[in-house]
Order: C-alpha cells, then structure tokens, then sequence
C-alpha cells in the first residue's frame, strides 16, 4: 500500500517542481498547476507515512530514508502553511524542486523502518523535524530576500515582471517561520535532553543552531536589525543543521 | 442594420489634427444625437488619440457620408487621414480599442472607461447596444485573462511599483517629498492611489511647500531639514531644479540608525540629479534615479507588446461572436414571420374544430391546446436552428427569401 502511494505522491510533486520552473514563462497557469500539484503530492505523502506508521512496530522512521521523509512532508506542510500561494511563487520554485529531490531519495533509500523506540522517541524527532523543516522554509524565505533584495540594489530592469513578494514581506514571513520553528526545535531538543541523550557532534549543531536562530530573533527584537543581516543569520542557522547536525544524527 | 465607423486616430493623425476635431462629452453626446436621427443609433468615441463615430444604419452609404461629414466640417485639412471600417471590421477595431491594443502604450487602463462614457452618452439601439457592450466585456477580458496591462507603463507608475516591491502594501507609508514641483507632484500621486501619504513637502521656497503641503494635508519643511524626516520617511522623491546635491550619503546614514533597520526607498527625478548615487550603498537604501526609472519602463512596455498577441486572439474570439450574432439578425424577420404564420395557422384551426371539442372539459382543452402548440414549435425547431446557423455562414439572407417564399410570407416583410 506504501509502496503504491510513493509514486503518485513523487509525480505530484514533481509536476509543482517543473510547474514552478515554468512560472519563469506562464507565471499565472504554471503557479495554478504548481500548487495543485504540491496540494495533491502532500496529501498522497500524508497517506504514505499514515500508511507507514500503520504497519509500523514503534517509531516508524528511524532509518535515514524514513526521517528524510518525514522531513519532506514537514517541510512542504509548513510551505502550504506559510507560503503556498500565487505572491510566492518563485518561494516555490526554491522549495518544490529541493522536495521532489529529496522525495525521490528517500522513496529509492529503501522502506520505512521500525526504531521500536516508542513515543518519546517519535515526539522528540518530530518536533525536531518539524523545527528543521520550519528552518529549512525559514532559509528559503531569506534566500529569496537577498536575491530580490540584489536585484533591488542592481536596478535589474526586469525587476517587475516575476512578481516576487516584497522585502519586508518575505523580511516578516522569514521571523515568523523562524520564532515557530525555534519554539518545535527547543521542545525537541529539550525532550532530548530529558531522555539522555548523549552529547554528540549532532547535539553540538542542533545547539550551535538553536543559537543561531535565537540570536538573528533577539537582535531583530531588540536592536532592531532587519533586511540582509537577518537573512545571512538565518542561512547560517541552517547551514549548521543541514551540514553538521543532521548528517552526524544520522552516522551517529 | 450594418454597422459603419468613420474616425481618425494617432495612427494617421498628428496632435494638431486630433485636437481639432476632438469633442467634450456634451458635445460627443450632442453629434451621436444628431447622427441617430439621421441613421438610426450613433456612438461618438472621443479621447486624446481618437475621435471615432460609430453609427448603425440601413442606408450605408447616407450613413457613412453623414458620419463623414460631421468630421469633415469640424476640419476639412482631415480628409486624408479618415479611416472607414464597416461591421466586422469596425467590430474588431472597437474592441481593439476596448483592451487597449490600439493605444500609444498597450493595454493602458483608461480608454476603457472612456469607451464606456462614450457608450453611455451615445444614441444605442439593439446593434450598438450589444456592440459596446462586447467591447467593453472583450476589454476587460483581455485585461484579465493577460497580463498585457500589469506592467508600469510610465515614470511614476514604475516608482510605485518598485516601492511595493520594497514595502508590499504601500498603505500608510510615509512619503517625503523633496522639491514642490509637478514632477515629483505626479509621482507622489501614483504613490498616494495606492495607499501610501505624503507625510511632509520640504522645499528651498517654505511657501510653496506650504502651499502644496496645504492640498496634501501634510506638513512644510525648508530643503535645509529634511535630514531631521528621514528617520520616519519609507520613500523620498525629490525632484528639485537644485544644480548641487541635496541629500548626501552622510546623511541618510546618520538617519539611518534612527530607522532600526526599516528599509528606505528614494526617487530621484531630478536632473541635475538630486541625490547622492551613493546612498544606494547604504544597507537597507534603495535609489532610483530618472534613467533607472525609463529602462524599468522601457522593459514593462516590451512585456506588454508580448502579452499583445495573446489579447489579440481573446479580442478576434469576440468579434466572431458578434459577427455571427449581426449575421443571425438577417434571419430574425423571416423567423418571427414564419412562427407567427404557424401559429395564425393553429388558432385558426383549432376554431374551426369548436363546434367538435365542445364536449370536452377544461383540462382536456388545456391539453389539446398543449399538443397542437408542442406539434407547432417541433415542426419549427430544426429550421430555425437552420436558418440561424445558415445565416452564421454568410447565406443567411438565401435561406430568409427561401422561407418566405415557400411559407407565402412576402406580404409581411
């Protein structure tokens, strides 16, 4: 049953990857179809992990394959949450076709598989997931920020014809998926902590992280700090979680 | 009825021309007038690129020379450079005109509203009722359906468009404008349409910034202070006849940390530039000058040429429809004959049977008046959908003489 979910689900989302490449040339039918396609893929996703967790004996996503899964639908949850719509469509264009990758991988990575660690296992990495993937969302946002925010400084002349949002539109979306997501990844690693978690190379970067994201909120906050600033924290931020502590998670 | 234009545009006329034989609404009102009485309906569409007449008639030719003529009096110096265009034609040409494909910058806004004033003051019966009506809904569909009037198509509409890709929704944000000119005037009225207001006016002469300060509702500075506004200022234009720099890099710097990192977007429309080009250096700045503004322009009129050919095919769609309903019109007489003789036909049959029904009850007369009518209209179903589609291909008028000839329908033309 899993099985037969992934494909359609990977088709879907495939067709919002290639339709949000398209928005480049027919920006008004490619986003149409684009978020039609990312609707119809994450609820196929959601059956697919629904189905997993079903036959599953424990956490159903221990294995690399599996949490990079979950990772995707949380991932995409928070952009059908936050940014799934015609203004943010090249946000699409930065998330849909790095979703339909990393789908794939996971589907070709193998079956889900049982960690047999129960709930509090499951709660801890899903929030830590959740976290991850609200940054992953969060870096999107504030890449696309210092991309339309060169192309503001360089005068581009085709400024106007993508229609991207505006700064400070993507400046406040980018702090609010980044203060939600610190809330998920604190209680996650909190719960962490709790458990005894030894402390690791992946410990050291979800921290290094967690104070990464903190301090770009607390000076944005409280000194005020806006724009490019803030958008090179928050891709910092990320960069520790997606290339220190999330591999060493996994090899550790 | 056929429908006729006569009119003249930009395409063949230059200004002087156009601006004699342009009319005010009243008077556009009064030649429509004149015209239906003479051909039966009349539209006088009037604008800055046009003066176009628009009549529906039976006499094309009386019609046309009338049309004509009214042109002709108000400037003889035209007659080269009239254009005539007859039903079909003349339906494209209108809602060409109608999405704005027609104009010096297409797909520009405003000559649908002037094509609906021009149809509301206008002398409309049944064919430049639904002519204009068509028009006004191919235009709105073009506009919809492309993106062919998206685009800034002048200075100060690309200036409100960079600011909302800076700020998003413009309303309530604070425009400081340097300079009490028109120029800067204008473009601070494109920011003010969408929302945003013009907070204080500073200006080398405190009394004309007063005075426009006054009409805006906002305050008046002397140039001298304007550093002392740029704290609470999301956009500046300035355009001021100043030979020398008015606001200097220093400047928007100290203020700078006053803004805790709210982003400030100037416009300079000066020439000698007002500005310092360096600002744009400035984190969070974002400067504008005249030529940046012309080529975001220049590139927005281009997107809007390539939008113009999928507008055209919406705008051609429509004026098939129309020429097929126009068509359909030739058979419409001949139709209203024919049922109108069928049914002659049935009342009086079914009063010749009186004498033989007079047993039956109410709701059995009832039915046998429902049967005869049923018989009637499926008898005539098929050739009226014949006739209508035959008229639709250009034979129309053959099928109509056919029709009243079989039917004996002469007498009533």
């Amino acid at each position: 049953m899993a099985e037969l979910l992934f494909w359609p689900a990977l088709i879907a989302y495939g067709e919002a990857a290639v339709a949000y490449v398209g928005v480049l040339k027919r920006p008004q039918l490619a986003t149409r179809l684009a978020i039609w396609g990312v609707r119809i893929g994450w609820l196929l996703q959601t059956a697919l992990l629904a189905a997993e967790a079903w036959r599953a004996d424990g956490f159903p996503w221990g294995s690399w394959a599996g949490a990079l899964n979950l990772f995707v639908w949380l991932a995409v949850g928070a952009y059908l949450i936050w940014g799934c719509s015609p203004r943010y469509r090249l946000l699409g264009l930065a998330v849909m076709p790095a979703s339909a990758a990393l789908f794939a991988i996971a589907g070709l990575g193998g079956a889900a598989e049982s960690s047999g660690s129960g709930l509090f296992v499951a709660i801890h990495v899903g929030l830590v997931s959740a976290g991850f993937a609200g940054f992953a969302l969060a870096a999107a946002l504030a890449g696309l920020y210092l991309w339309q925010e060169r192309r503001l400084k360089q005068r581009s002349v085709g400024l106007l014809r993508l229609g991207p949002p505006s700064l400070v539109t993507l400046d406040e979306l980018a702090a609010r998926v980044s203060a939600v997501s610190l809330v998920l990844f604190t209680a996650g690693i909190a719960l962490g902590f709790v458990r005894g978690h030894p402390l690791d190379l992946a410990v050291a970067g979800a921290v290094a992280a967690w104070v990464v994201f903190g301090a770009a909120l607390l000076v944005r906050r409280e000194l005020g700090w806006r724009g490019r600033r803030v958008a090179y924290l928050t891709l910092a931020g990320f960069a520790l979680v997606a290339f220190l502590g999330l591999p060493a998670g996994h090899l550790g | 009825m056929r429908v006729t234009l006569v009119g003249v545009s930009h395409h063949g006329a230059a200004v002087e021309l156009r601006e004699r034989v342009a009319l005010r609404h009243e008077e556009a009102k009064a030649v429509a007038s004149q015209l239906a009485a003479a051909a039966g309906e009349a539209v006088c569409l009037s604008t800055c690129n046009r003066t176009e007449l628009y009549v529906a008639h039976d006499e094309s030719i009386a019609a046309e020379v009338a049309a004509t003529s009214v042109l002709l009096e108000r400037e003889p110096d035209l007659a080269n450079a009239l254009y005539r265009l007859s039903d079909e034609a003349a339906a494209l040409h209108l809602f060409r005109v109608a999405a704005g494909l027609d104009s010096l910058v297409p797909g520009e806004g405003e000559i649908l509203g002037q094509v609906r004033a021009a149809f509301e003051a206008g002398s409309t019966g049944a064919i430049l009722d639904r002519l204009f009506r068509q028009a006004l809904y191919a235009g709105r569909k073009a506009r919809s359906q492309t993106a062919i009037g998206e685009s800034p198509a002048s200075v100060s509409a690309a200036a409100a468009a960079l600011a909302q890709q800076v700020f998003g929704d413009l309303d309530g944000r604070r425009i400081l404008l340097v300079g009490a000119g028109k120029v800067s005037e204008q473009a601070a009225r494109n920011l003010l349409s969408r929302g945003a207001e013009i907070a204080v006016v500073a200006n080398r002469t405190l009394d004309r910034a007063t005075e426009l300060a006054e009409r805006f509702g906002s305050a008046a500075l002397p140039l001298e202070r304007i550093e002392d506004e740029l704290a609470r200022a999301d956009v500046v234009v300035s355009s001021t006849s100043s030979p020398e720099i008015v606001l200097r890099r220093e400047q928007v710097e100290r203020a700078h940390r006053a803004r805790r990192g709210r982003p400030l977007f100037l416009i300079d429309l000066a020439v000698p530039r007002d500005l310092d080009p360096a600002i744009n250096e400035v984190d969070g700045c974002y400067l504008y000058d005249i030529d940046d503004l012309e080529a975001v322009v220049a590139e927005s009129l281009g997107a809007r040429r390539r939008e113009a050919a999928a507008a055209e095919r919406i705008v051609a769609e429509e004026a098939e429809q129309f020429r097929t309903w126009q068509a359909s019109l030739d058979v419409v007489p001949a139709i209203a004959s024919l049922r109108a003789r069928a049914e002659e036909i049935r009342q009086g049959e079914l009063a010749k049977a009186e004498a033989r029904l007079g047993d039956l009850s109410e709701a059995e007369r009832r039915a046998v008046e429902s049967v005869t009518a049923q018989i009637v209209n499926k008898l005539l179903h098929l050739p009226t959908i014949r006739m209508k589609e035959a008229a639709a291909a250009a034979d129309g008028v053959v099928y109509a003489d056919a029709v009243r000839h079989l039917f004996g329908l002469e007498d009533e033309r």
